[in-house]
């Protein structure tokens, strides 16, 4: 793997400069699937993302915290109420003048408006309410810019994706924006787009999140890996939903 | 009670063949991972899987490590007559879940 | 259903090879296996002969991630009183245990198919046996590729 890591640095040395995908040409990782994962993300009783969203269809009515309240209680139904929330994520927040992300969001609620302790980053609980709510908005279109407050966000999130690191000293850019569509050791290079979180990735056995696959992405790199809720990993969630801005998402999508 | 997802159709004409998909939520610890301190984390499978349409078993399955997580079990059954069709996964402590589906068939 | 035989599978291996019958030759499923999954189907089949066919086992060739690998055996059969399948099992050659599944039908399944999803520690061979009515074994087998992922947890 290193040694192709390695083959693919030389020859990306000496390619032209990093150039960003055109619109047209932007590609969920769906079809970078085989039709045996795309199968299984395209039928809801046989998607095991869809046990997540169930997990959280629980939570969302279970009463919590210190309010005894439920986010059924303040949100109603979460098939109407949680249309096309997930697709505008993540969000300025006033409150702390910097994004927040779906998760951010649900475990402010928690502490906010239930008198809860939030949920424990990557927790099965947080995934479950995360992907309850954006598989309401599957189909919808990605529709977060970066413009406004979010502007130096959204910038330090192309610095990011753009900048190399780690021992291989690669750039997300690098694979993602120059290298798609070609072959990693045995798997295909997407191009990075995160149309499906939270994911069921066949890897992990399980559902995750953006930022867990983040982490596995800057592992893949040998970088050190932001912690969870960092505001470098906010930064790059924001920057990527910005750059696949227009494509619908799929939530729970299954991965490789 | 693990999440399940069960697909059949609710209702069948006598003698068709239906299909069944099952899925339940269960890690599947196959007994060869290691945990952080270097000891074996140990096995806790379903091992077992069993259909039952009106109390009759019409589907059995023997279940081992190599089971990926969240078992994902899909067969096929003649809808005879309307009734239940139960579904019961067995684990590694001998514990059972069991959930059950109505099927009206004309 | 599962009309296996009771005896342990060692004892039957004693026996045979007390009766002297080359019993490598006795189990011969579609392509060469090595010794534990033979050990486990023989165990399965006894002195019975596994003829190549009537099964098809599928999986993707390469597989996306060897940690769940969607498969689906289907076997030909009528699945009537007289004429069915009553079981199919499932080997592999590599994980560290032979066995994958075990499945005991009847004529109530209308069709010979189930579908599962397995793990796969490396590049090997899985083989499909299933058990007819009439007593006899049929199999197929496929060589899979499984590679590592890109950028995992480790």
């Amino acid at each position: 793997m290193k040694a192709l890591l390695l083959a693919v640095i030389a020859a990306v040395a000496v390619a032209a400069a990093a150039a960003e995908i055109a619109p047209r040409d932007r590609r969920s990782g769906y079809d970078f699937a085989g039709p045996e994962s795309r199968a299984m993300q395209d039928d809801d009783t046989a998607n095991p993302g869809m046990l997540g969203v169930l997990q959280g269809e629980t939570l969302w009515a279970a009463k919590a915290g210190a309010a005894d309240r439920s986010c059924a209680d303040c949100h109603g139904d979460a098939r109407t109420s949680m249309r096309g929330v997930a697709a505008r994520y993540p969000v300025f927040e006033p409150a702390l003048s910097r994004p927040l992300d779906l998760e951010g969001r649900i475990n402010r609620c928690r502490t906010e408006h239930q008198g809860a302790a939030p949920f424990a980053g990557e927790s099965e609980d947080l995934l479950a309410v995360t992907a309850l709510v954006a598989r309401q908005s599957r189909g919808l279109p990605i529709a977060v810019d970066g413009s406004g407050e979010l502007r130096p966000f959204f910038d330090l999130g192309s610095e990011l994706f753009h900048r190399r690191q780690g021992q291989l000293n690669l750039s997300c850019s690098q694979c993602h924006d120059d290298n798609w569509g070609k072959r990693l050791a045995g798997a295909v290079i997407p191009q990075g787009h995160p149309t499906g979180y939270p994911v069921y990735r066949l890897e992990w056995q399980s559902l995750g999140s953006l930022q867990r696959r983040l982490r596995n992405c800057m592992i893949g790199v040998r970088a050190e890996p932001y912690d969870y809720g960092a505001p470098e990993a906010v930064a790059l969630e924001l920057y990527l939903m910005a750059r696949a801005r227009g494509m619908p998402l799929e939530t729970p999508a299954v991965r490789p | 009670m693990a999440r399940v997802l069960i697909n059949l159709p609710a209702r069948a004409k006598r003698g068709e063949i239906i299909e069944i998909k099952t899925l339940i939520a269960h890690p599947m610890e196959t007994g060869y991972r290691v945990g952080p301190t270097g000891a074996a984390i140990p096995r806790d499978i379903i091992n077992r899987f069993l259909c039952t349409y009106n109390g009759e078993e019409v589907f059995r399955a023997e279940l081992f490590p190599a089971i990926a997580a969240n078992p994902f079990i899909a067969f096929f059954t003649v809808a005879t007559e309307s009734g239940e069709i139960a579904f019961s996964w067995t684990d590694d402590h001998k514990e059972t879940q069991t959930e059950v589906r109505q099927i009206t068939v004309e | 259903m599962d009309e296996r035989s009771p005896d342990p599978p060692t004892r039957r291996l004693v026996l045979l090879a007390a009766a002297g019958i080359g019993v490598s030759r006795l189990v011969r499923p579609a392509a060469a296996t090595p010794a534990a999954m033979e050990e486990a189907i023989r165990a399965l089949v006894g002195e019975a002969t596994v003829e190549h066919g009537k099964v098809k086992l599928e999986l993707p060739p390469i597989v996306e991630n060897g940690n769940t690998v969607p498969l689906t055996v289907t076997v030909d059969s009528p699945m009537n009183e007289a004429d069915h399948v009553s079981g199919i099992h499932i080997f592999n050659e590599k994980n560290p245990q032979p066995y994958i599944a075990s499945f005991d039908l009847g004529p109530r399944a209308g069709k010979a198919v189930v579908s599962t999803r397995v793990r796969l520690a490396d590049s090997q061979q899985v083989v499909a046996i299933a058990r007819l009515s009439d007593g006899s074994f049929w199999s197929d087998s496929a060589d899979i590729v499984v590679t590592l992922a890109a950028c995992a947890e480790g």
